[in-house]
């Protein structure tokens, strides 16, 4: 095993803010993406299903 | 089955039934291999000689990159398909390609600052490399805006290929940067024509990571794709029924 414990693994090895900086704000923005791609879907079929006068 | 040629799914009902069924394993394939890439890439790989353990972030960063290339190169493609040929799919489809694309690009800019702190002691520096992929997150915003502005779909397809194809010519300046210029940022990891310079196991988990992150842009881009073939095809039948089934 390459880490002995748990706070050596988030330490990383005194790169802690630069590690998991870059990692956070990846998974963050991945995360955020597919769901504003989902909600513009979600927008998009619930417009199309309103009557015909109030989408125009 | 002569039915199914190649252009069966540019029609926006069928690429939305397509995408449909593909997704759920384009999301298994990526969480999967973004998985195993994790564990290889911080359980397995042995720390860096010079960087310790800064040098992690390879594992995002280099995907991300390339993937910001190859997105941009896809989406001046299909513009261009779609220009030429009237696809309305293909337009949509680099329509759909830009957010994923700048993402992409945010990302690699961002873990590239992350590294570039505690390897060169700055943030940032005006290096050739930095610099031209910089100016590709701004192609891709100057496309998502331009696209946006123009009310006329078709029209707005039209200009948006022009930019795309244009700032075509960027991709090449960013992969070559560290060769034509004298860059602080390295030159390439892996290339085809010389053996790796790196780990066994830290080139397997980037190149999984890769493809997870392939499979993801596909997951998102389709998702989007299919958000715009919605709005366009606003009064076809197929839309009602979609709408009809997945709106519960």
């Amino acid at each position: 095993m390459m880490w002995s414990s748990a706070s050596e693994f988030f330490a990383m090895g005194g790169y802690a803010l630069y590690v998991w900086g870059a990692y956070a704000v990846c998974l963050a923005v991945m995360l955020v993406e597919p769901w504003l791609a989902r909600r513009q879907r979600r927008e998009a079929l619930i417009a199309a299903s309103r009557p015909e006068e109030e989408s125009q | 089955m002569n039915s199914l040629r190649w252009s069966t799914f540019a029609a926006p009902s069928r690429f939305y039934a397509l995408v449909n069924a593909l997704n759920p394993w384009l999301w298994a394939v990526a969480i999967g291999l973004a998985l195993a890439a994790l564990y290889i890439g911080f359980f397995v790989a042995p720390v860096d000689a010079t960087q310790g353990n800064s040098y992690r972030i390879i594992f995002i960063h280099v995907p991300a990159a390339w993937l910001s290339m190859v997105l941009y190169l896809a989406m001046a493609f299909w513009a261009a398909i779609g220009w030429m040929l009237n696809a309305r799919m293909a337009s949509m489809l680099a329509r759909a390609i830009a957010p994923t694309g700048a993402m992409f690009t945010f990302v690699a800019l961002w873990t590239g600052s992350f590294w570039g702190k505690p390897t060169w002691g700055t943030w940032w520096v005006w290096d050739a490399r930095l610099t031209s992929e910089l100016i590709l997150l701004f192609l891709y915003l100057g496309y998502i805006a331009l696209v946006s502005s123009i009310d006329d779909v078709v029209r707005g397809d039209k200009s948006g290929a022009v930019l795309a194809i244009v700032g075509a010519v960027n991709v090449p300046i960013i992969y070559f940067s560290v060769v034509w210029w004298n860059t602080l940022h390295q030159g390439a990891t892996i290339s085809a024509t010389a053996a790796p310079k790196m780990a066994q196991t830290m080139l397997l988990a980037m190149l999984l990571m890769t493809l997870s992150f392939w499979a993801y842009a596909f997951a998102v881009v389709f998702t989007r794709a299919q958000a715009l073939a919605v709005e366009r095809e606003r009064h076809a039948e197929w839309v009602r029924s979609a709408a009809g089934k997945e709106l519960q």
